[in-house]
């Protein structure tokens, strides 16, 4: 029974840590061309996100 | 003619680029440190190669800091320093084999609505997956504290997650309620809210039924529809918007010195002296003032063959100058030009159409009340038979949770998120699930001819000539760009022995050479010839004064018409044409096709048979392109533009597609039908569910358990319902195609 204690909030703030990483990389623009990333990775050159 | 021209010709070619970059400066924004942005939309990129070419080509090109490629969008982001001269982006691009255009500045902006809409999802996922796994703890038969202690758990999650991706439905129902009017949102944000509100209670009172899993469930459920729905409809926007604008937007106003400066088509004023190179659009309604030239008034008027104009013509805004430059003296403002005129025809045309009620709002109108009365039934028999004011409530609720319409408001949307993604595969873009629903009642096919049914290219027919006049004429027509001339050099072989000396281009007349000791003229008849007998043809072939050759030009069909009619007849539907061009080009491309056709039509005539059908009850789907066509495809019940079409027309469209064959045209009715025919089977479902559930409910013998499978199962049902409509065939072989476009005009006669 007292396993809840410690067991129920690392779920939750597993789940939460899930949460905010994919609205960060939404924000950062990961999500802006996925078609382009999955070609991009062929190419040798550097490339980086246009910010 | 004189040598004069000449030089203004020299001169006018040199600012055509100029134009370009001009309109390119104009489009940019400011990207900080100097650096401007400019948003450019690439159609043909569709490769990781196309994409590294394009970066590499742009970051080559002097003055550009930084180049990326969008390939989902099919746009290109480029950064260059202002203080220089623009870069010759569109001109690389076509260099290295991309047709690029601009694109505005708003429109590139990017999609605020979208991204909250994911992030709510995002949040209602999180959120109803922990829940669900409390819930699932508690149905297994957790202890009284266990549960308790669960219950309070699932409240602290559910009350942000509520708060934040609730507000998605709960604003758009209050903008409804405080018109007095209800759409599926206000059933939806009442549904959750009780059950939310009862199962806090619940928790407080250490109850044993608590719907917190259900009212996060359905919120995430909603909001995968509304998410693919609002996906769907921005792609195939951003794609209409994506398209070459053919409206001029910057005006070339003619300096003292023979020169001239650009100012925006907004700042020209009347009686300004303006220049319109060979290539540019006609900015705004103008009179000519000096030179000859042909121009292209299809998309203004519908009228296929190029019109001559010389010094005194009208021209109206947005027809194209075809051969020569001219100077022309601006008769009104912008505002007041041809197309302001259509918009405003359009404007009125659209007052007289009345609002369209989307079908999830046409039931959710007689759901709610239903429900509610039903929910209100239930609380008041309960608690007269019984006098618990408490289980009597909670009955109540249990109806509201258990018909909160989870499934009727993913039945309309995911039907049409499915059928526009059919559509978009196929290249016809729909602005937005209204759209498919207009579509699907129609009974009436009106379509515009130039630009629509025929391709607005002249293909050649000649009429006399032997062979070595025919390769003549071939090889001095590959000299010039004017229509005409282009048809001949694409269907006629020009022979490499002939030599041509002194070509010469003559706007609107025709093109002149020595060949030996002879003048040879390609060009008017009255012009090249002093026979009065060849005035009928288009196009004749002088050699010293005789004609050797004649022409004649008949509009290419576009490809699918005939397969397109075809279709659509056999669906049903009556087809006829309604066009601004001659009576004679008319009628004989209304024979070759068996349907009714109407000629020489103004652009109110077309709205006014319009409204005519739909005094007598039909339902009418407009088709067209030009100008001289958005007012009719805004009083349309429902429209369609190919991708060709001018900007207003665009806009006006419902339905817009880009692949060249009209057989779009049919497919996107039959998918319409289909998709009608399945959201009235969803609805249908929905409806079914309820009929078993609500007894159930009525009865007291719901619980979160019951809620959360009978809840998941609706959904999953109607979006399989949905999913069948992916299945259905009809998309046209690429090689009828190609065999359509050969076939000519002429085939028939």
């Amino acid at each position: 029974m007292t396993d809840y204690y410690y067991l129920i909030p690392i779920a939750i703030a597993l789940g939460l840590t899930g949460l905010l990483a994919f609205i960060w990389s939404l924000g950062s623009g990961q999500y802006e061309d996925l078609d382009g990333a999955a070609e991009r990775i062929l190419h040798q050159e550097e490339d980086e996100p246009l910010s | 003619m004189s040598c004069c021209d000449t030089g203004l010709v020299v001169a006018a070619i040199a600012a055509g680029s100029g134009a370009i970059g001009e309109e390119i400066r104009l489009a940019s924004r400011d990207a900080g440190g100097g650096l401007r942005q400019t948003d450019l939309s690439v159609p043909g990129v569709y490769c990781g190669a196309c994409m590294a070419t394009i970066e590499r080509e742009l970051s080559n090109l002097p003055g550009v800091e930084h180049a990326r490629v969008n390939l989902s969008t099919k746009r290109v982001t480029v950064r260059w320093r202002g203080s220089e001269p623009v870069p010759a982006f569109i001109e690389t691009l076509k260099g290295a084999g991309f047709d690029a255009h601009l694109f505005d500045v708003e429109s590139s902006q990017g999609d605020p609505v979208f991204s909250e809409l994911i992030k709510a999802l995002a949040v209602s996922g999180f959120a109803s997956s922990n829940i669900m796994l409390l819930s699932v703890s508690i149905w297994s038969g957790a202890d009284a504290e266990s549960r308790n202690l669960f219950h309070l758990l699932s409240a602290f999650i559910a009350l942000p997650a509520l708060a934040y991706s609730g507000c998605v439905f709960f604003r758009s129902a209050w903008r409804s309620l405080r018109h007095g009017r209800t759409n599926m949102d206000v059933p939806i944000s009442i549904g959750v809210l009780l059950a939310f509100a009862l199962s806090l209670y619940e928790t407080v009172v250490r109850g044993p039924h608590a719907y917190f899993d259900a009212a996060i469930s359905l919120l995430f459920f909603l909001l995968i529809g509304r998410t693919l729905d609002h996906m769907m409809r921005e792609r195939a926007r951003s794609a209409v918007t994506g398209l070459a604008r053919l409206g001029a937007r910057v005006a070339r106003l003619a300096g003292d010195d023979g020169g001239h400066t650009f100012i925006p088509v907004a700042e020209v004023r009347p009686g300004m002296l303006l220049l319109v190179a060979a290539g540019d659009r006609v900015p705004v309604d103008a009179t000519v003032k000096q030179g000859v030239s042909d121009i292209d008034v299809s998309i203004v008027s519908g009228e296929s063959g190029p019109q001559a104009a010389e010094i005194g013509s009208l021209l109206r805004a947005g027809s194209l100058n075809l051969t020569g430059p001219l100077t022309v003296v601006a008769n009104a403002n912008a505002s007041d030009s041809f197309l302001a005129e259509m918009v405003r025809l359009m404007e009125a045309a659209e007052q007289g159409r009345s609002a369209y009620r989307r079908i999830a709002d046409r039931a959710a109108a007689m759901y709610a009340p239903v429900v509610h009365l039903t929910a209100l039934a239930a609380f008041a028999g309960w608690w007269f038979a019984t006098g618990d004011f408490h289980r009597a409530i909670t009955i109540a609720i249990a109806v509201l949770i258990i018909t909160c319409p989870c499934a009727l408001g993913l039945a309309v949307p995911m039907v049409q998120v499915v059928a526009s993604r059919r559509l978009f595969e196929a290249g016809v873009m729909v602005k937005d699930g209204g759209a498919l629903e207009k579509l699907a009642e129609i009974d009436t096919v009106l379509l515009d001819k130039t630009g629509t049914l025929t391709a607005g290219d002249p293909q050649l027919v000649v009429r006399t000539g032997d062979q070595q006049a025919l390769s003549i004429a071939a090889a001095l027509a590959s000299r010039s760009s004017h229509p005409y001339s282009r048809a001949i050099a694409q269907a006629l072989v020009p022979d490499g022995a002939l030599s041509l000396d002194g070509i010469i281009e003559r706007p609107g007349l025709g093109l002149e050479a020595r060949f030996g000791a002879d003048v040879i003229k390609l060009g008017r008849p009255s012009w090249a010839s002093q026979q009065d007998a060849a005035e009928e043809s288009s196009v004749v072939l002088s050699r010293a004064g005789r004609i050797i050759a004649t022409f004649d030009f008949h509009d290419r069909m576009r490809p699918g018409a005939e397969d397109a009619v075809g279709a659509l007849t056999s669906e049903g539907l009556d087809v006829e044409i309604v066009s601004g061009d001659s009576e004679a080009r008319v009628q004989r491309l209304g024979r070759l096709l068996g349907i009714d056709a109407t000629a020489e039509l103004m652009p109110s005539d077309k709205v006014a048979r319009i409204i005519d059908l739909r005094a007598a009850g039909r339902k009418v789907l407009m088709v067209g392109d030009g100008l001289n066509d958005a007012p009719a495809l805004a009083a349309a019940h429902a429209s369609i533009a190919p991708s060709s079409a001018a900007d207003v027309g665009r806009q006006a469209a419902d339905v817009v597609f880009l692949q060249e064959s009209l057989i779009a045209v049919p497919l996107a009715v039959r998918i319409a039908r289909r998709s009608k025919r399945l959201v009235h089977e969803n609805l249908m479902l929905a409806v079914a569910y309820n009929v078993i559930a609500v007894p159930v409910a009525v009865a007291g013998y719901v619980t979160p358990l019951v809620a959360a499978v009978a809840m998941s199962g609706s959904s999953i049902l109607v979006v399989l319902n949905a999913l069948r409509l992916s299945g259905i065939a009809g998309r046209a072989s690429p090689k009828k195609e190609t065999a359509q476009a050969v076939r000519l005009v002429e085939a028939a006669e």
